[in-house]
C-alpha cells in the first residue's frame, strides 16, 4: 500500500471518497431485490394472501437418470427469493419499447435523475463511528444536503409526467411536483428543530448527541431525539412528510392506478421503469435510515451497554444496528401501505398546509423557548417551560377544532345521483322446505 | 499557469455552467431553457462549494434548484407555451449593445485578477453556518428582517392581484 501514500495528496483524497462511497451506496443498492421480496411477502401476509413463495425451487426427479444419486428426490428450497432476479430479468431483456411523440432526451433523463437522487440521498449518514469509511462527505451542512438532494427528486416525476406526452402522465407529474413542494416544507422545519436540539448541522455530531443518558437520569438508556417531547411531534411530522416524498402509499396520487392509469410512469416498460422502482426502493430504505439517524440515534444501540458492564464499541456491530433500523422503518412504510387508503387530493393538501406546516412551526417555536429557558434557568425551568407550551398548544388546537366543528358545517357523506339507476328488485326466496 | 487540482476543478464545473447559461436563451422550447437553469444553478452551487462556501452553495440547491424551478417547470407543463415567432425591430440591436456593455463591466473586474500571483488564503471558517447565522443575527440583523417584510409584503401583494382577477 506505499504507492497509495507516494501519490498527490489531493488524489489521494479523491480515492479515498471514491472508495467511501461505493462502501456507501453498496448498503442501499444490494439490499433492493430483497426490499421488493419482503414487501411482496409481508404485504400478502397481511392481505391474507400467499405472495411470491415458489421461484426459485427446484424438486430433482426421483427416477431420471441424469440426476446423481445423492440429489435423487431432493427439494430445495428458496422462498420466493429469486422473485425479484426474475423480475429484474425479465425487464431487462424485454423489448424496449418508446412512444412516438415523446420528448426523447427528457424521457431518458427523468429514470436517471430518480436513480441519482437516490443514490446520493444517504451521502452524509454515517452508517458506524468510523469516520475513516463512514459517512461520504462528513459535511457542516449535513442536514441540508438531504434536504436539497431530496428536493431535486420532484424533477424526475415532473420530467417523467411532461416528456410522455399523455395527459395521464402529465396529470401525474404535476400532482408530484405540488405534492413534493407542500410536503418538503413541513419536512424542513421539523427537522429544523431536530438541529436545534442538536446543536449542529452535521450528521455525525447529530448521532453523537443521541449517546447521553436519557434527561440526564436513566444511564441504561440513550437520549434519543424521538424521546423527548419536540423530536416526538417532529418525528411524527418528518415520518408523514417522508413517505409522502417517496411517493408512496397512502401519498401515491402520482401514479393513483385507478385515476391515472399509472400516472407519471404510464408509458414507462423494461429498464427505464426497473430504474425507477428501484430508485423507489432505494428511497425507501434512504429514508428509513435517515429517520434512524436524526430521531432513532443513528448506529447506537438502544441499551447503553458501557452503563451496564465494560464494552468495547465495534464498528461493524454499528453498520448492522443501522442497516436493522432501516428494516424497521421499511416495515412500518409497508404495514402503512397495507393499512390507509389513499387520500383524496383536498385532503392531501389539508394535511400538508393545515396540519403539519402549523404544527412544525408551532413545535419549532416551542423548542427554541424550551432550549432558552434551559440556558438561562436551568434544566428543570426548561422542561417546564416546554410542558406547560405544549398544553397551551393542546389548549388551542381543541378550542378551534370546537369553534370550526360548531361554525363549519361539514360535509362528510356525498351522494351520486344515477343517470339510469337500475331499478331494484327484491327477489324474495321462499323458504322451500325439505321433503324429509 | 500552473495546472492545480483547483483550477481542473473550476475549468469542470464553470465550463458546463457557461455552456447552460448560453442554452437558457439559446434554447427554442421552455422547458429545455428552464432545465438548463436548473443545470446553471446545481453548477453554480459546486463552484461556491469548491471556494469552502458550504452553506452558500447549499442554499443555492435548495432555495433555487430545488423550490422555485420546480414551480417554474410545473408553471411551463401548467401552460405549455408553444414557440414564439421573435419579430426583427430595435429590440435585438439595442439588447446586444446592452450585453456587450455588460460584459465589458464584468471583463474590467475579472480580467486583471486573472493576472495575479495566486489567490488569497481563504479563512475556511468563512463558510460555515455558524458564522452566517451569527452575521444575520447580530450585524445585519435590521436588513434581514426588513428582507422578510419584503418578502411578505410580495407574497400578500401576489394573493391580492390575484383575487382581484378572478372575481
Amino acid at each position: 500500500m506505499d504507492w497509495l501514500h507516494s501519490l498527490h495528496p489531493a488524489i489521494q483524497d479523491v480515492l479515498s471518497a471514491i472508495g467511501r462511497a461505493i462502501l456507501a451506496i453498496i448498503p442501499i443498492f444490494a439490499p433492493v431485490p430483497v426490499i421488493i421480496w419482503y414487501e411482496r411477502r409481508l404485504l400478502s401476509w397481511m392481505q391474507d394472501r400467499i405472495g411470491p413463495n415458489r421461484t426459485g425451487n427446484i424438486t430433482f426427479s426421483r427416477t431420471s437418470k441424469m440426476i446423481p444419486g445423492f440429489l435423487k428426490g431432493k427439494k430445495f428450497k428458496l422462498f420466493g427469493l429469486a422473485q425479484s432476479i426474475a423480475d429484474g430479468l425479465k425487464l431487462f431483456t424485454k423489448e424496449d419499447i418508446m412512444p412516438d411523440k415523446t420528448d426523447r432526451f427528457l424521457f431518458i433523463l427523468a429514470p436517471l435523475i430518480a436513480l441519482f437522487v437516490a443514490l446520493t440521498l444517504g451521502c452524509t449518514i454515517p452508517f458506524g463511528a468510523d469516520t475513516r469509511f463512514t459517512p461520504v462527505a462528513d459535511v457542516n451542512v449535513g442536514m441540508l444536503v438531504i434536504l436539497a438532494i431530496s428536493s431535486l427528486g420532484a424533477y424526475s416525476t415532473v420530467l417523467a409526467g411532461y416528456s410522455s406526452n399523455n395527459k395521464y402522465s402529465l396529470m401525474g407529474g404535476l400532482r408530484a411536483s405540488a405534492q413534493l413542494i407542500s410536503y418538503e416544507l413541513a419536512m424542513g422545519v421539523a427537522l429544523a428543530a431536530m438541529v436545534m436540539n442538536s446543536g449542529s448541522l452535521k450528521m455525525t455530531d447529530i448521532v453523537k448527541s443521541q449517546d447521553a443518558p436519557l434527561y440526564g437520569v436513566v444511564s441504561f438508556i440513550p437520549n434519543w431525539n424521538i424521546f423527548t417531547p419536540m423530536g416526538f411531534i417532529s418525528a411524527i411530522v418528518f415520518g408523514i412528510c417522508m413517505i409522502a416524498e417517496t411517493n408512496r402509499p397512502p401519498f401515491d396520487l402520482p401514479e393513483a392506478e385507478n385515476e391515472l392509469v399509472a400516472g407519471y410512469h404510464t408509458e414507462y416498460s423494461t429498464k427505464r421503469w426497473g430504474l425507477f422502482m428501484m430508485a423507489e426502493y432505494m428511497a425507501m430504505f434512504t429514508f428509513s435510515m435517515i429517520f434512524a439517524t436524526v430521531f432513532l440515534g443513528g448506529y447506537h444501540f438502544p441499551i447503553r451497554w458501557e452503563a451496564l458492564a465494560p464494552y468495547e464499541n465495534n464498528y461493524l456491530v454499528g453498520v448492522l444496528v443501522m442497516l436493522t433500523k432501516g428494516a424497521v422503518g421499511l416495515t412500518i412504510y409497508i404495514w402503512i401501505r397495507a393499512t390507509f387508503p389513499r387520500l383524496r387530493y383536498d385532503q392531501l393538501m389539508n394535511l400538508g398546509w393545515k396540519f403539519l406546516l402549523p404544527l412544525a412551526v408551532v413545535n419549532l417555536m416551542i423548542t427554541a423557548t424550551w432550549i432558552f429557558a434551559t440556558k438561562v434557568y436551568g434544566v428543570t425551568a426548561g422542561w417546564m417551560t416546554g410542558l406547560v407550551c405544549y398544553g397551551v398548544l393542546f389548549f388551542v388546537w381543541a378550542i378551534i377544532r370546537h369553534q370550526s366543528k360548531k361554525t363549519q358545517p361539514q360535509f362528510q357523506s356525498r351522494s351520486v345521483n344515477m343517470v339510469n339507476s337500475p331499478r331494484r328488485v327484491i327477489e324474495v326466496i321462499p323458504n322451500k322446505e325439505v321433503a324429509p | 499557469m500552473k495546472l492545480t487540482p483547483e483550477l481542473i476543478i473550476f475549468v469542470m464545473l464553470a465550463g458546463p455552467a457557461a455552456l447552460a447559461a448560453v442554452g437558457v436563451v439559446a434554447f427554442g422550447s421552455a422547458i429545455r431553457s428552464a432545465l438548463c437553469l436548473v443545470f446553471n444553478f446545481f453548477l453554480l452551487a459546486f463552484l461556491y462549494f469548491s471556494l469552502s462556501m458550504e452553506m452558500l452553495g447549499i442554499s443555492q440547491i435548495v432555495v433555487y434548484s430545488g423550490a422555485i424551478m420546480v414551480l417554474f417547470v410545473f408553471v411551463i407543463m401548467l401552460l405549455n407555451p408553444k414557440l414564439i415567432e421573435e419579430r426583427k425591430d430595435l429590440k435585438r440591436p439595442i439588447g446586444l449593445a446592452f450585453g456587450v456593455v455588460l460584459f465589458g463591466v464584468l471583463a474590467s473586474q475579472v480580467l486583471p485578477a486573472l493576472g495575479l500571483e495566486g489567490p488569497k488564503p481563504l479563512r475556511h471558517e468563512v463558510g460555515t453556518p455558524q458564522m452566517i447565522g451569527e452575521g444575520l443575527f447580530t450585524n445585519y440583523v435590521f436588513p434581514f428582517e426588513v428582507v422578510s417584510i419584503l418578502l411578505l409584503v410580495g407574497v400578500v401583494g401576489s394573493v391580492f392581484l390575484a383575487k382581484r382577477r378572478t372575481q
